[in-house]
């Protein structure tokens, strides 16, 4: 009984994952590690591409988000795969690029809806092809809790000093946190301190160039500036926060007892459940600044099977993913998470809407760590989370993390020697 | 000797007599030779490729050897972990083990109530998850909702309490005290039982010759308990070398602040599987394991040919 069951059952599972391979005409399946995501894909975005085009059936098949990368590896191999492939950003979606896995999309119509800094994470390093559409963001900033800074007359800080002035302010008034960030983790330091904070010093998009060019060095002033902005913040985060985990930092904000929390767009839904009257503020920028920038990092795109049976259905479902409907679903199921085509999009959740809202203000970039600069050892990522947590802990000065960060860098990449 | 052979076949034809032995043999041979042997010597292969840019492997000798030891890229890593790890041994052996000494001591007080109760309580840990340890340690320790500040700020010493698990200075020592703290059982439970092979007749002799309970612990039953000291005292040395869950669990990857909790375990696991942006290098990975492999190898030996042959066994 049990062995004819399994018999069964295995039979099922090569019958299903030979079905996922030779998918018919009209009929797509996605790969993604997005299964927190299942329902908002099953009821909102597929419904709605399907009613716009009768022909073709989309069938979504996530799998775990550890587990992505190599399954979905292993799948391209044996030639498994669905025809949609839901993209990571840079080097692990480059590498299947170049593996010839994923099919190059340089004349998708609706790639003319992206800018170039929307499409970095999957073009080749020549800037020649791209081959993902890109779909999703994560914005950083800074969220506050309305209600605490109506209780101490405060306002959304529009400059560094006024920014400064106001974790003063609610330091003074001792009954909160000012400033909720955790360097336990190490990660938030770097991503939620100076990827946060930091484009404003080194000029977006032309600061993050340089450093991949080689004209611009990790020991300029930009950067050594911006560690020195960070190194500010320590006397205003909190009893502890060398020993604060991201949990803690959540949950401090979450229950009420910090007043700012230095955020990325996604915790607007974890926040949002803990029903917390908020607000959102850009990185406020250094005096004499002219321009803004915000860090809008591209986290997630979406291209298709080189190999796949159904390729001309692919191409018509991935146009409808750079298209403005699919932006307004996508951006309304998963407050948080940006679309990145040009398209103006209406947000209903009023934070995700400010936050959205700064790239009119704006120039927008993405962590400079990404492209390029976490190839090779020390692995420059890794760097920066240890060395920003330590300026974070006051026990590295600025410049010291600035020479470590370059001097990693000089060991192994070419433009830096 | 064609008798003597022949005394041990039972009766049995030579050849069903070795047919009977591989098949008594081979489970555990085979067994032993997949999961052990095998991915043993695999690792060792696999240290000697280089990871090239592009993902591919290469062929390298010894060169990852020569890199990890010397090439500061690598070598800085490599020695700090190294001492961190023997400084995660050294705590283990100077509190662990005496702690562990001492409660196999006082459970085996013949005039001692709830022996079980305590017995199984001081056993408990061992038994748990590593991630609810983690998780409940870093709990009692939090500054935000830990017990331990109100604890401290009750008596008032609450000047006293710091975030031990994210500074430099104290963040290796606390998780090292936490690991104590979850396997002390071990060695109290192993010392224990040997404290209860010794005969009653030398306690009782050392009783009757006016010893205290206290110098009959010290000069009779102690000498004798040596080789399950020196037992506990190689067991804790190659978990401690093979140590990372803890580690990970509370600090991550990265093993901060400033790779000040980081050891053998998290080292390899960020070089072998990666890290956020960070690639996993398998190579270089097998390297570090294999150094773990040849460290631990080398403090097994010192014990087996050293000390081992040193410990003077009685047999009751």
């Amino acid at each position: 009984m049990l062995k004819m069951s399994l018999k069964t059952m295995l039979l099922a599972a090569v019958a299903l994952t030979v079905g996922t391979g030779a998918a018919s005409a009209g009929k797509l399946t996605i790969e993604s590690w997005r299964n927190d995501d299942a329902a908002i894909w099953k009821d909102k975005i597929i419904p709605a591409f399907m009613a716009k085009h009768p022909g073709i059936t989309v069938e979504f098949t996530p799998t775990a988000p550890k587990e992505y990368n190599a399954a979905l590896n292993a799948k391209l191999a044996g030639g498994t795969a669905g025809d949609i492939i839901t993209c990571r950003p840079f080097d692990a979606s480059l590498e299947l690029f170049n593996k010839g896995f994923l099919a190059g999309l340089n004349d998708l119509g609706s790639m003319k809806n992206f800018s170039d800094v929307a499409k970095s994470a999957w073009t080749t390093d020549d800037g020649k092809t791209t081959f993902c559409v890109p779909m999703g963001s994560v914005i950083h900033g800074f969220i506050y809790n309305k209600d605490i800074f109506a209780e101490l007359k405060l306002t959304e800080p529009k400059t560094e000093e006024e920014f400064l002035a106001t974790l003063e302010a609610i330091k003074k008034n001792g009954k909160y946190v000012p400033l909720v960030l955790g360097t336990n983790d190490q990660w938030e330091a770097a991503t939620m301190g100076f990827q946060n904070i930091g484009p404003n010093y080194w000029k977006g998009e032309d600061g993050r160039k340089a450093l991949i060019d080689g004209k611009g060095k990790l020991t300029d002033k930009a950067y050594v500036d911006t560690f020195a902005a960070l190194a500010k913040w320590g006397p205003y985060m909190g009893d502890g926060y060398k020993a604060q985990t991201y949990p803690d930092s959540q949950n401090l904000f979450g229950l009420g007892k910090g007043a700012i929390y230095a955020a990325g767009s996604w915790d607007i839904s974890t926040f949002r459940g803990q029903k917390v009257n908020m607000g959102a503020f850009k990185a406020p920028p250094p005096a004499g600044s002219k321009d803004c920038y915000i860090s809008d990092h591209t986290d997630i795109g979406i291209g298709m099977n080189a190999k796949s049976a159904n390729a001309a259905d692919a191409k018509v479902f991935l146009d409808w993913i750079g298209s403005e409907e699919f932006a307004g679903i996508f951006a309304n199921a998963l407050p948080g998470f940006f679309p990145l085509s040009n398209s103006k999009v209406a947000i209903s959740d009023d934070v995700a809407q400010t936050f959205v809202s700064w790239r009119g203000e704006c120039k927008s970039t993405i962590r400079n760590s990404y492209q390029i600069l976490s190839r090779g050892t020390p692995n420059l990522e890794n760097e920066m989370w240890n060395v920003s947590a330590q300026v974070l802990n006051g026990a590295m000065k600025p410049e010291a993390a600035a020479d470590q960060l370059e001097a990693g860098l000089q060991k192994w990449y070419k433009p830096h020697q | 000797m064609a008798t003597g052979s022949d005394a041990g076949l039972m009766g049995m034809s030579r050849a069903s007599y070795l047919r009977l032995l591989g098949f008594f043999l081979a489970p555990a041979v085979i067994i032993y030779s997949v999961f052990s042997i095998y991915p043993l010597l695999a690792t060792i292969f696999s240290s000697l490729y280089l990871r090239q840019i592009d993902g591919t492997y290469v062929f390298n000798g010894l060169g990852n050897f020569v890199t990890l030891l010397t090439d500061t890229t690598w070598s800085v890593s490599f020695w700090n972990a190294m001492k961190n790890n023997f400084v995660f041994f050294l705590i283990h052996m100077g509190v662990q083990n005496p702690i562990g000494i001492a409660l196999a001591a006082l459970l085996s007080l013949p005039q001692l109530k709830f022996r079980a109760a305590y017995r199984t309580l001081i056993f408990m840990p061992t038994m748990l998850s590593v991630v609810i340890i983690g998780f409940t340690w870093q709990l009692i320790l939090s500054p935000l909702w830990g017990i331990s500040k109100m604890l401290l700020q009750a008596v008032g010493m609450g000047a006293f309490f710091a975030p031990l698990l994210g500074q430099e200075s104290t963040a290796l020592i606390t998780v090292s005290l936490i690991s104590v703290w979850q396997f002390v059982g071990i060695p109290m439970i192993l010392i224990y039982t040997a404290l209860l092979a010794i005969p009653d007749e030398l306690a009782d002799a050392a009783t009757v010759d006016g010893l205290t309970q206290f110098q009959t612990f010290f000069f009779v039953k102690l000498p004798l308990v040596i080789p399950a000291i020196g037992l506990v005292s190689v067991l804790t040395f190659v978990n401690n070398f093979n140590a990372f869950d803890l580690i990970y669990a509370m600090k991550g990857a990265l093993a901060g602040p400033n790779f000040s909790s980081d050891i053998m375990g998290t080292l390899f696991y960020r070089t072998f599987f990666g890290n956020q942006l960070q690639l996993g290098d398998a190579s270089m990975g097998s390297t570090i394991a294999t150094m773990m492999f040849l460290i631990i190898l080398l403090g097994v030996m010192v014990y087996l040919f050293v000390i081992q042959r040193r410990i003077q066994r009685y047999s009751f």
